[in-house]
């Protein structure tokens, strides 16, 4: 439970540098494989500290909760593992490849593993259903329309969507724009998946059932999940482990049930009356 | 002061930057032929009767404020040499310029600007969809291509609308005009086998169709902030298209018509 702590016992890091994905030497602490090591990394946008020496590392086929107060740098956070940001000093490491140093070309390949919901889905909005889900296979592969037609379907059936390929983003309530971004984050049968703020702006029924679908994700596709959420009860449903951040720290870091035990006075503060 | 002026450097930079990036991408033209077809569409026929309605009236004020004078002169049957030349020349691709700059510019960077900070172009990029391939050659051959044949239109019309007014205000007949309109535009460029007035004018409008994507564009990808950074987005690239186009129109005129 303590955060911050050296948990590395085996690192790539005195690996030399390789140019293709599959021969990079696996990043592993005891048996468990990292597929995501942030090694004290700070990151500020003009005074503002955003991330302070952060320590992070996400385990293959788990699914990890990132919780925390506004600003503490949450977003920030995926947005370095995803490769839209680039730290001021430390290692962002995703899958053996180091961030900071990777080529176009490599981390191209690297985001055809990786999803990304965003908290606002970021659908094209001049794109209706079918195309915004279909965009990374027709950009990207050389499948013929029939069968990108037919993953498209198959996802869409996934998130609990079928039927909507013509409809327009702006013709979508929230929580199914959140489906049908999760969808197109799906359509390239990631390894890993990142979620910012799924259950932002949602009632608590659609919410519910959003909870639901990253727990029906993870399990049916078996990936692993770094989830961004304010709500104990996506907590309950969706985590294996639990992060609390602020200030661009760990502040609290376990497994579900004992971080949710916890009695540390920051956390209590942090969930107030929600806890239950 | 030295900060805008590093900020302007470094705009200008990053759009000389966009412009060799999306010719590198020329060969996806047939990839991007609906998209292209689409934009032709939004920047060029959605603007055909704005360019026909200022086009008419520009030829008509050329023709009143030159044949006033060439009246007091003699020397009427002039005006339509003077209002094919000014329209090929300069009116012509300076009003298509402006118009598409406050039509299809400002909406071009409203779009791409509202995209920006909706995380759209983010999610393109976390897609691996190369946003110079699928949003900006699209835009830019479509501006390329929409801007010097909303040109021609804008020259006819203009010549049409100093016909009316030379024969209703100036009693110059018709048929007097247009002779003396279409003699003054067959020149040959020493270039190519054409008229070098309607070469030259449709190879200026070309040139604004890609500075106003080009700018467009640009202003549009580095829309932060909300509905404010769209807005200031949008204000940007009309203001930058208009000077580009001003200062572009000197340099083409220089190389074109030095000797």
């Amino acid at each position: 439970m303590d955060a911050q702590g050296d948990h590395r016992t085996a690192t790539a890091d005195s690996a030399p540098a390789r140019s293709g994905a599959d021969d990079r030497q696996k990043d592993h602490e005891g048996d468990r494989e990292v597929v995501i090591r942030f090694d004290k990394v700070s990151k500020r946008f003009g005074s503002k500290v955003v991330l302070d020496k952060l320590d992070l590392v996400v385990y293959r086929g788990e699914t990890l909760v990132l919780m925390g107060p506004s600003g503490t740098g949450k977003s920030v956070t995926l947005r370095h593992v995803i490769g839209l940001m680039k730290a001021d000093s430390g290692r962002v490491t995703v899958q053996g490849h180091d961030m900071a140093t990777i080529s176009r070309k490599d981390l191209a390949e690297l985001r055809r593993h990786m999803g990304y919901l965003f908290q606002d889905s970021a659908l094209i909005n001049w794109l209706n259903v079918r195309d915004n889900v279909a965009l990374p296979l027709r950009e990207n592969t050389d499948l013929s329309e029939a069968e990108i037609l037919e993953r498209v379907e198959q996802k869409l059936e996934l998130v609990h969507l079928p039927g909507i390929l013509e409809k327009m983003p702006s013709e979508l309530s929230g929580g199914m724009r959140k489906r049908v971004g999760l969808a197109r984050a799906l359509i390239t049968d990631p390894k890993l998946i990142l979620y910012d703020e799924p259950n932002a702006g949602l009632d608590p029924e659609i919410s519910a059932s959003i909870n639901q679908l990253i727990r029906d994700v993870r399990t049916q596709l078996d990936i692993t999940s770094v989830v961004i959420s304010h709500l104990v009860s996506c907590v309950k449903t969706v985590a294996d482990r639990v992060v609390l951040l602020e200030e661009g720290k760990v502040v609290l870091e376990g497994p579900r049930d004992e971080f949710l035990a916890s009695d540390h006075p920051r956390l209590v503060r942090f969930l107030g009356d929600s806890k239950d | 002061m030295l900060n805008s002026f590093f900020t302007t450097c470094r705009q200008f930079g990053f759009q000389l930057e966009l412009l060799f990036d999306t010719l590198g991408h020329l060969p996806s033209l047939w990839k991007r032929r609906a998209m292209i077809a689409d934009q032709l569409f939004v920047g060029g026929v959605q603007v055909v009767h704005v360019v026909l309605l200022v086009g008419l009236f520009a030829g008509m004020i050329l023709a009143l404020q030159t044949g006033l004078y060439l009246a007091q002169l003699g020397q009427q049957d002039q005006i339509g040499t003077l209002v094919a030349l000014s329209m090929a020349r300069e009116m012509g691709p300076f009003i298509t310029g402006i118009i598409l700059a406050a039509t299809a510019g400002s909406a071009l960077a409203a779009e791409l600007g509202t995209m920006s900070v909706s995380d759209e172009l983010a999610a393109l990029e976390v897609l691996s969809v190369d946003r110079v391939d699928f949003l900006v050659l699209p835009r830019l051959v479509a501006l390329a291509i929409a801007c010097p044949l909303l040109t021609v239109l804008c020259d006819l019309i203009g010549v049409v609308g100093g016909g009316l007014v030379a024969s209703a205000q100036l009693s110059v007949e018709l048929e007097l005009y247009f002779k003396s309109a279409i003699q003054a535009l067959q020149d040959p460029g020493s270039l190519i086998p054409l008229p070098k007035d309607v070469y030259a004018g449709l190879l200026k409008s070309f040139v604004f169709g890609i500075l106003i994507a080009i700018i467009s564009c640009s202003a549009g990808m580095h829309a932060r902030g909300g509905a404010l950074g769209v807005g200031q987005a949008t204000r940007q690239a009309v203001r930058d298209s208009i000077i580009a186009i001003i200062v572009s129109n000197y340099f083409l005129t220089w190389l074109l018509y030095q000797n």
